[in-house]
């Protein structure tokens, strides 16, 4: 009995873990208008959450459709590519271009991108010859430091207010928070769950890999772009919303995997985003209200996420 | 050796042409015309010449670093940035300059050596615990190590509010070299010195342990002289001019491409790659957008990244 119900009672605890977490980060060390102090963390947190289910959800997807436990969104570089997208419409089209395309186009044509690039990344991982896995990690992260100094290179040719106005657009922290970015964000996100939710009974398939997924009947090629786009724009929402962090997705998703024990979705997925939440609201409360640091917690998750990939890398080799 | 001389001869021409870029107007005919106390020579002395020199030292210093690096690893894609040596000189540096600001640069070079060598060392230690070593193995895990310490860099950088100082470190700029403030580069150009008299010891080592014993040298201390180098070489690069991503990997892997894997012969090689392939990055940085400057480790971001993905895609068609 207790082995059947071990991804149940995991989720429990992390539900439970999440709501104190929730609770701390809204109340301790409130002085002052309830109202003002309720409104003022809401928004925070919402933007906290976002980003927590955003990077959860996409780094345990892409995880499945590449079927591996080590590749993340991020770790291949397509934070660094958000960036460097953004960084080349300023550059070529010049700041007006920020201001005056419709915001709605503008995301639409970067995650168009995105999905071009990850499409390419994807085709050259699984059609043809076998790959090492250590060849595309590399491959993943020097495209990463490429992506970056590509941006550096074309923010110094920039002059410097057209540099603020990008440097706005996505070194948002966790700290600061823009209330329409929020908005647009939430009903991006709310979107995509939906699609997801549709396409959620697939998921257990797709990760038995592509031979198996197709043999039972999965419409292989067209789930796998429906995934890597929404993968894509969950990357964006969360780059836009506080930057690029690299190793948290990887950080959750390898802690989901090992608590639940149990690689169905409707377990993982829950648990990687609640894992999320708790690692970035309880750690948020916990840096700001007992520590007294500020907004040193992205350190610390890339900190510990290296750590953990080393192990996974490390452990993998050993064996 | 005829195409040695050719590439030092292109080395020394874009030295040449190197003295001659700038914002200040700096030409023969203004440096004839003019006395010892004028505009023109003063801007010779005090910054171009001592620009030029750094480009030239800690360019080769940082490419035979990387060779070192990779004969003592046995490793292709090992250097000084895909290893954590750099950002372990970086957290000695930080920490030097958190508990004694006042000490001389070359004292905190030398804590910053250090941090290097025990980074290094580290690193070594990491990749002992692997049985079944595959070669991209090792550059990743470098790289993440290189990731952790830089956290722990930032993270005490924070603290300290020292962040802006610590971006401008690991930013490699030759624009701030002026007379006075590269010469701890040529520290760099004495262990280049070294790795060259002692490169028949390091061709052995690459050959592994057992052999090297076999051969009678001490493994143990080879070992350590190289380390010693590479370490002494990316602190003082790191003090004085910044970090250059990826330098010390591609030189040595594209000379290796020409002239094979005998230390003797390619350290010349890579000294004067080295060199060569900074002095032509950083004359980008300074002509594209003059007169303001591109740093050199963004530049050499850029195309350094862009040789490295060719290196390993290269690879893996070779070994398929």
């Amino acid at each position: 009995m207790p082995r059947l119900s071990r991804p149940a009672l995991a989720l429990i605890l992390l539900g439970v873990l999440a709501l104190i977490s929730i609770v701390c980060f809204m109340t301790l060390g409130a002085k002052g208008s309830w109202s003002f102090v309720l409104g003022f963390r809401g928004k925070k947190l919402a933007s906290l959450l976002l980003v927590a289910y955003a990077v959860a959800v996409s780094t345990v997807l892409f995880q499945t459709v590449t079927n591996n436990r080590i590749l993340t969104p991020s770790i291949m570089g397509f934070d660094a590519l958000y960036v460097l997208i953004k960084t080349g419409v300023v550059f070529f089209l010049g700041v007006g271009a920020l201001i005056s395309i419709d915001p709605q186009l503008q995301f639409g044509l970067e995650v168009l991108v995105m999905v071009a690039f990850s499409g390419l990344l994807f085709r050259w991982l699984f059609l043809g010859e076998e790959r090492s896995l250590h060849l595309l990690v590399l491959v993943g992260i020097v495209f990463g430091i490429l992506f970056r100094s590509l941006s550096q290179f074309m923010q110094r040719m920039l002059d410097p207010g057209a540099f603020n106005v990008l440097q706005d657009t996505f070194f948002a922290s966790f700290a600061t928070t823009d209330a329409t970015l929020l908005t647009i964000s939430a009903i991006i996100v709310g979107l995509v769950t939906i699609v997801l939710l549709r396409l959620m009974h697939s998921f257990d398939v797709l990760s038995l890999g592509r031979a198996h997924a197709i043999n039972l009947g999965v419409n292989y090629k067209r789930t796998v772009v429906i995934i890597l786009t929404l993968v894509s724009i969950l990357v964006a929402v969360s780059t836009a919303l506080v930057g690029p962090i690299t190793f948290f997705g990887l950080l959750v998703a390898t802690l989901a995997h090992s608590l639940i024990g149990d690689s169905r979705h409707r377990f993982v997925l829950p648990a990687a985003v609640l894992l999320a939440a708790i690692c970035l609201v309880g750690g948020q409360t916990l840096l700001e209200r007992v520590f007294a640091f500020d907004t040193a917690l992205s350190i610390i998750i890339e900190f510990l996420g290296g750590i953990v990939f080393i192990a996974l890398v490390l452990r993998r080799a050993a064996r | 050796m005829r195409w040695l001389g050719l590439a030092i001869a292109v080395t020394i021409l874009l030295a040449i042409v190197s003295l001659f870029v700038g914002v200040s107007d700096v030409s023969l005919v203004s440096l004839l015309s003019s006395s010892a106390e004028d505009r023109p020579l003063q801007v010779l002395l005090i910054s171009r010449i001592p620009r030029t020199l750094a480009i030239i030292l800690s360019g080769a210093s940082m490419a035979i670093a990387g060779l070192v690096m990779q004969m003592v690893v046995r490793n292709r894609f090992v250097e000084p940035s895909t290893a954590g040596t750099t950002e372990s000189a970086s957290l000695g540096f930080l920490v030097i300059t958190i508990l004694a600001p006042g000490w001389p640069l070359i004292g905190k070079m030398l804590v910053a050596a250090l941090f290097a060598l025990g980074g290094t060392a580290l690193f070594l230690r990491i990749l002992r615990a692997v049985p079944l070593r595959d070669v991209l193995l090792v550059p990743l895990v470098g790289i993440m190590l290189g990731g952790i310490i830089g956290a722990i860099t930032a993270f005490f950088a924070y603290r300290y509010g020292l962040m802006a100082s610590l971006l401008a470190w690991n930013m490699g700029d030759f624009s701030g070299i002026l007379r006075g403030r590269y010469e701890l580069l040529w520290i760099g150009m004495a262990c280049c010195v070294l790795a060259y008299i002692a490169a028949d010891r390091f061709t052995v080592a690459g050959m592994g342990r057992d052999f090297t014993t076999n051969l009678g040298l001490n493994y143990q201390h080879v070992m350590w002289l190289g380390l010693i180098i590479v370490s002494l070489v990316s602190a003082v690069v790191l003090v004085s001019v910044g970090s250059i991503p990826f330098l010390g990997l591609i030189v040595p892997n594209l000379v290796s491409l020409m002239v094979g894997d005998n230390m003797r012969r390619t350290v010349p090689w890579v000294a004067v790659g080295g060199a060569g392939f900074v002095l032509a990055c950083d004359l980008l940085g300074r002509v594209i957008r003059a007169p303001y400057e591109i740093p050199i480790s963004v530049v050499v971001g850029v195309v350094g990244s862009m040789i490295f993905l060719f290196l390993l895609l290269r690879t893996r068609r070779h070994a398929a």
